[in-house]
């Protein structure tokens, strides 16, 4: 292995490919329409990327996910939403200038946390830091108290259907059950025709990129071994002298922050965001794409999301019926009998291999069976 | 906020309100009494618990169509038999899915989680192909309509009643099996060291198994007494997981008395603010009421000492 901080060898040609995939290849082969809808599959790769940090890596299931990933949509979706309620826009209303929903409910001032997102650099800090500080508390006050496991995971879910009920429920705040719509431009730039949804497709696979450095950087640094040695055994890693509850929320703070990132991207690609995308439902789905993928393959996240939503939108457009008894059994068949998902039957039977090829050609490279302790399976 | 009613009318308005929680404080009981044994005492977290419940309240519909039919004289107690048709239903689902899927879960909690959560969509859409998307209504025999009159300003529904009832008595069975049968206390000691346990020729494998389907067949009987108060639909089982999941952990996971004292609060606190504020609002205070004693208190109200 080089001295590289952020990748070996074989994980650099994995990046490599999966950018000429979604750089070159998809762009070319497929039409604006279904390039959009991979950039729609692509927002909740971000979510995936960090379920790897957090779940793989950290050992802790987050059901809520979908808590992040409406934060920062719903961040985003304020904004433009803002834009597209300019007082000449909404002249029939009876209050000019305030969102369509708000109209509706008789709500005649802008609520005060509205306010912020009149402005693009405050509401891309939002984004960040409002689900980042949320996931901060949240997981202050569960680790702190070294509430882990399944007690964490049915929280965390509990805190995804209160959000959701929420923002149902205050239909005047937050647009209620059909969500914000109708988001027409971006600092004045139409994002809804087609050569705009190239560019953002673009712009969110650059970010995509950026989100994988960084997890590959957690990955390679000490802090990532300190992960998996927590999750392997975490009253070791605690006599030892780490701050078991720092690094924790740390894996689950990034993975907020990617949630978000993702959530962002959805609504600028999709152009609305809506309360369907928090629950319980959609944050369960989430974990599933990162278990198809391999909880602990960072690229495999990746491809897991792209396929499974291939599989749900071809699937359930030909065969409504079936589709749900696909991914339920997807659900048992990945947990029983490939707990490390697609990245583990790559990592098993088709790495090896390649790998017996081109040992065959050509004389060993040193340090050749380098395999980290991060890359086998978590043994609980 | 009290202003505008007399302190009668108050007094009335509790005592309505507090038998609305009552009912729906009888379907957390029967929910959870299920989930505390599957969840408290074998650590499984069962995602596919309230399609079970569904499983139940589908037999329930069968049957009640059946009586229908067949022996429209017996109608009025037809109940009772579809209980325990309900109670083996799904206690005999679950011992299959124990047998296919749980027992090689076990060292693996929270992929439970995912497995199970998986045969809730499969379940689901079962449903869904066999009965139809539509919610149906099993039909009450003549004796449970119509409420019983206390005072002029309040007035209980007899179903409700029934259904309270039923549930103390499920409650008072399960307790029986639970602390004095001994395959309850057979049951208890897998929990407390399961190697020991298997060591002094306890068989673990079929206790759990056994456990697992009593978790499963008071579920069955919970959807039994659900369609006494509302009608059952293919999804209905998982508006009530996340609730159910929240009273087992807020009670203390393996403790049954902290499973219905749990209950009892979030229903009763749920069902009072209901009346003061719209219901999407009384639910989210309620959830984060819950969810800030669990920050707090994260081993739940009553909790046991298991060594681990």
């Amino acid at each position: 292995m080089t001295d590289n901080r952020f990748f070996n060898r074989s994980e650099l040609i994995g990046i490599l490919v999966l950018a000429v995939f979604l750089v070159l290849v998809l762009p070319l082969t497929l039409d604006v329409f279904r390039l959009n809808l991979v950039a729609k599959y692509l927002t909740y790769a971000f979510v995936a990327l960090g379920l790897v940090i957090c779940w793989g890596y950290g050992g802790i299931l987050s059901l809520g996910q979908g808590v992040f990933f409406g934060l920062g949509g719903y961040c985003m979706a304020m904004f433009l939403k803002l834009e597209a309620s300019s007082v000449e826009n909404t002249k029939i209303q009876s209050t000019p200038g305030i969102p369509d929903f708000m109209d509706w409910n008789q709500i005649t001032a802008l609520p005060l946390f509205w306010k912020p997102f009149h402005s693009l650099t405050l509401t891309i800090a939002a984004i960040i830091l409002v689900p980042g500080i949320f996931a901060l508390i949240i997981g202050t006050a569960m680790f702190k108290r070294r509430v882990g496991g399944t007690y964490f995971a049915i929280i965390t879910q509990a805190v995804a259907a209160i959000l959701t009920i929420l923002i149902v429920g205050q239909q005047g705040y937050t647009g209620g059950i059909n969500g914000m719509t109708d988001l027409r431009t971006l600092k004045g730039w139409d994002i809804r025709p087609d050569h705009a949804k190239i560019v953002l497709y673009f712009f969110e696979v650059g970010c995509l990129f950026v989100c994988i450095m960084i997890a590959q950087f957690v990955r390679h640094s000490k802090l990532g071994r300190i992960l998996v040695a927590m999750r392997e055994k975490e009253d070791r890693v605690r006599f030892s002298g780490y701050s078991v509850a720092n690094f924790k929320i740390f894996a689950f703070c990034i993975a907020a922050v990617f949630a978000a990132i993702g959530g962002a991207m959805f609504a600028l690609n999709v152009g609305f965001m809506s309360p369907s995308f928090v629950g319980i439902v959609p944050s369960i789905e989430m974990v599933i794409y990162t278990a198809v993928g391999g909880r602990l393959s960072i690229l495999g996240a990746i491809y897991g999301t792209l396929l499974v939503n291939f599989a749900k939108t071809s699937l359930s457009e030909t065969f409504p019926e079936l589709w749900l008894f696909g991914l339920g059994g997807l659900f048992i068949a990945v947990v029983l009998a490939f707990p490390n998902g697609l990245a583990g039957i790559w990592g098993d039977y088709v790495q090896p291999r390649i790998d017996r090829l081109i040992a065959s050609r050509k004389p060993k490279p040193e340090g050749w069976t380098d395999s980290s302790v991060a890359d086998s399976a978590p043994a609980e | 906020m009290f202003g505008d009613y007399s302190l009668g009318d108050l007094g009335s308005i509790f005592v309505m309100q507090g038998f609305a929680g009552l009912i729906l404080f009888s379907v957390y009981v029967l929910m959870a009494l299920g989930l505390a044994i599957i969840f408290g005492q074998m650590g499984v977290i069962n995602m596919a618990h309230g399609e079970f419940m569904i499983l139940g309240a589908y037999v329930t519909w069968m049957t009640s169509n059946l009586f229908q039919t067949y022996m429209p004289g017996l109608f009025g107690g037809y109940f009772f038999l579809a209980m325990i048709l309900a109670f083996l239903a799904s206690g005999a689902l679950g011992m299959l899915v124990e047998w296919v899927l749980i027992r090689h879960l076990y060292k693996r909690p929270l992929d439970t989680l995912l497995a199970t959560w998986g045969l809730s969509l499969m379940l689901q859409q079962a449903y869904r192909s066999v009965f139809g998307a539509r919610e149906v209504g099993v039909e009450l025999p003549q004796w449970m309509l119509g409420s019983l009159q206390v005072t002029s300003s309040i007035e209980v529904p007899i179903n409700g009643v029934f259904v309270m009832c039923l549930t103390v008595l499920i409650t008072i069975a399960v307790a029986y099996v639970m602390y004095k049968s001994r395959w309850g206390r057979q049951v208890r000691a897998v929990v407390q060291n399961r190697i020991m346990a298997g060591a002094v020729g306890i068989n673990t494998e079929k206790v759990d198994r056994y456990t697992f389907g009593l978790g499963c067949g008071i579920a069955g009987v919970a959807g039994s007494a659900f369609t006494m108060i509302g009608s059952t639909g293919p999804t209905s089982g998982q508006l009530y997981i996340v609730d159910t999941f929240l009273v087992v952990v807020f009670g203390g996971a393996a403790s049954l008395v902290g499973t219905i004292a749990s209950a009892f609060s979030i229903s009763q606190t749920q069902s009072t603010l209901e009346f003061f504020m719209s219901g999407s609002m009384a639910k989210v205070l309620t959830l984060l009421a819950v969810v800030g004693i669990l920050m707090l208190r994260p081993q739940g109200l009553f909790a046991l000492k298991v060594r681990k």
